[in-house]
């Protein structure tokens, strides 16, 4: 092997000690390439969220006008002339390169499509309205057509309306229907696996599971949508084939080996003496494993079901196909309903960049931010007591 | 002799893959003694004993031949090996607290084994307890769990719960080496009075706990009986073997 060389000419030995580290330069830079690795992970996140709170703020702030009516103030078209440059500009909406390039024919066809729009605006009771205001968004309303108060959720109409709690609830019903299917499953499954499976079995059960992470979502919907939904239908009669009950299973489906793998490794992680103590008293495999092992697996087993749930909660492909995607505020899991996930997807491609819809997405979009990021945080919290009380801390 | 062995163990070989750890063990076991088993470590002592529970089973690699009774039937052959370990009750070196309450640690066998009526559970809970010589110390707080004691209290609950599905047979491997003097005592004084109800075997590393409590002894070195006798006699100026005069006497071991 070659002679190492030494920095600055000098002989290893007890000098080399007080050179600290750039005695040993590749670890040096290997160790700041990492750091500035992971600072960069973490504030891309935060630059996330801050840009997510950054279009959900005028929302939140009360600051956004989608009443119909506004379009309304629309100005005749012989008034053109009277308006000062800068004023004819901002009321066209049009930004200043726009407007230099534009020569007058264009901007008085401008101003007739603006009229027109106007024109069109219905004489609704509803139209002054700015729905994007908190009453209208979380409270029932009784719009122009309906016969009781009601939340909706319709952007795309006249009035836009854009009560979010029927997308609350759908993102609710599905996640709820995903774990009552996925978490006894993986659970299960898990239990099976690390602590009464043959070692033979669990060579191809584990990867076998933990393959299905691997599964493109958008397949899963897929599956969901053709598959699922007819399976069930059909065995349990429901009316609308695409609903909560049918994406709740197809995003079962996706939390599965999330919750799986988390829990299988928190079961094995149980020193095999609990178990051996319990079958040496005469406990059978299952005994020791329900009794003993998943009790002392607890708070893993927790966070696997926390995990599984922002799984459930982010998770957009699966509903958007499987959903049926109405808007609809029951508690039935057998109706169609819509996820906030699926919104954004759906919606947001289509709106206005900084109008009221565009604001209220991203409002949503603050709003899973808010649920993922509370549920680790409790989640995490419970796992912390839960350690303690099983460590019993002295 | 008049009465049957309570174990009877004959030509007993074990190996873990190519590693041979029992070279050929006979030996009889009579009901309510104590009988103690000394021998360096590594020398098969827990191998031993892990084979007449049949825990030997949760090592793969292990292969046990030779015969084993436990009142006449064939360990190796058991129908009902839950009935079996049921009847043998163990208590490990370390004291291996189940993740549950005090309560849930003794009356976790008798639930196993179908007993669901909670006065008799609790009855069971208190005598087992009271046996094991810790009643008094967590009687107001069996709800806790039993990690929360100390290592000696933990000790003395895995022997409440070794004698909570009222074995016949109690084996004790080297239950003192976690715990202090004044404690292991206390456990001693516990062993003592239990004989009357069950056979004893006590596998220890303190020789003079072997001398103070067993009837009879054995000397295992190396997976071989070197000598089994009675205590007086292992710990006399002349028992049968040499190496035996050396080991409990400290000359070797
Ligand atoms: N699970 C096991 N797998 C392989 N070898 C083992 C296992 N358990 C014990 N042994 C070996 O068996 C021999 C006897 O061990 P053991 O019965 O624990 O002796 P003792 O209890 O007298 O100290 C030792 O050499 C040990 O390394
Ligand atoms: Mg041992």
């Amino acid at each position: 092997m070659a002679e190492p060389s030494h920095p600055g000419g000098r002989r290893p030995g007890w000098q080399a000690l007080d050179r600290g580290q750039r005695a040993r330069p590749w670890e040096w830079v290997a160790e700041q390439a990492i750091r500035v690795v992971s600072v960069t992970a973490i504030v891309l996140v935060f630059l996330i969220f801050v840009f997510v709170m950054r279009e959900a703020l005028p929302v939140l702030l009360g600051r956004v006008n989608s009443a119909a009516a506004q379009e309304r103030r629309a100005l005749p078209v012989e008034q053109m002339d009277r308006l000062d440059p800068e004023e004819l500009r901002q009321y066209l909406e049009l930004s200043r390169k726009e407007f230099a390039e534009m020569d007058r024919d264009t901007l008085r066809l401008l101003m007739e499509v603006k009229l027109e729009a106007a024109e069109e605006v219905p004489e609704d009771k509803d139209a002054p309205l700015n729905t994007a205001a908190w009453r209208y968004l979380l409270g029932p309303h009784q719009w122009t057509g309906y016969d009781r108060p009601a939340y909706i959720w319709q952007p795309v109409s006249s009035i836009h309306k854009y009560n979010i709690v029927p997308l609350i609830v759908g993102s609710l019903k599905t996640s709820v229907v995903a774990l009552l299917f996925a978490v006894p499953l993986a659970l299960a499954a898990a239990l099976y696996v690390s602590q009464l499976a043959p070692p033979r079995l669990k060579e191809w059960v584990k990867p076998g599971i933990e393959l299905l992470a691997g599964i493109p979502s958008v397949v899963l919907g897929f599956f969901g949508l053709v598959v699922l939904a007819t399976f069930l239908q059909q065995v349990c009669g429901y009316a609308s084939r695409l609903n909560a009950f049918v994406a709740g299973i197809a995003l079962g489906l996706a939390c599965i080996p999330v919750i799986f793998s988390i829990a299988e490794d928190a079961l094995t992680s149980v020193p095999r003496s609990f178990s051996e103590a319990a079958l040496a008293l005469g406990s059978s495999r299952w005994q020791a494993a329900w009794q003993v092992v998943l009790p002392a697996a607890v708070p893993g087993v927790f966070a696997a079901i926390v995990l599984g749930f922002g799984r459930a909660v982010g998770e957009t492909m699966v509903v958007l196909m499987a959903s049926g995607n109405a808007s609809l505020l029951t508690w039935s899991v057998f109706d169609s309903t819509r996820t906030m996930t699926a919104t954004i997807a759906a919606e947001l491609a289509e709106t206005v960049f900084g109008g009221h819809h565009y604001r209220i997405l991203f409002l949503l979009g603050a709003l899973l931010f808010a649920v993922t990021f509370l549920s680790n945080l409790l989640g995490e919290l419970v796992i912390q007591r839960l350690k303690r009380r099983l460590e019993g801390g002295r | 002799m008049a009465e049957p062995p309570c174990i009877e163990i004959r030509d007993l070989r074990l190996a873990y893959g190519p590693k041979e750890v029992l070279r050929g063990i006979s030996l009889d076991v009579l009901p309510n003694e104590i009988f103690g088993v000394i021998g360096p470590a590594q020398s098969g002592k827990t191998s031993l004993l892990r084979c007449l529970n049949r825990t030997i089973d949760f090592v793969p690699t292990a292969r046990v031949q030779g015969t084993i009774r436990v009142d006449g039937d064939e360990v190796r052959r058991t129908k009902d090996v839950f009935a079996l370990r049921r009847k043998i009750g163990m208590v490990a070196p370390l004291p291996v607290g189940l993740p549950l309450s005090i309560y849930d640690n003794v009356a976790f066998a008798p639930r196993c084994a179908g007993l669901t009526r909670k006065a008799d559970l609790e009855a069971m809970v208190e005598q087992c307890l009271r046996q094991a010589a810790l009643w008094e110390e967590v009687k107001d707080r069996l709800d806790s769990l039993g990690t929360r004691l100390s290592g000696g209290q933990q000790q003395r609950l895995t022997i409440a719960r070794a004698l909570s599905h009222q074995p016949e047979i109690l084996c004790l491997d080297e239950f003192s080496i976690a715990i202090d003097p004044v404690t292991t005592m206390r456990i001693e004084e516990v062993l003592k009075e239990l004989r009357a109800h069950m056979t004893i075997i006590l596998v220890t590393n303190l020789t003079q706990q072997a001398r103070r409590l067993a009837d009879r002894t054995l000397f295992l070195w190396n997976g071989e009986i070197v000598e089994l006798d009675r205590t007086d006699v292992i710990f006399s100026e002349q028992p049968a073997n040499r190496k035996t005069y050396e080991y409990v006497n400290g000359i070797f071991g």
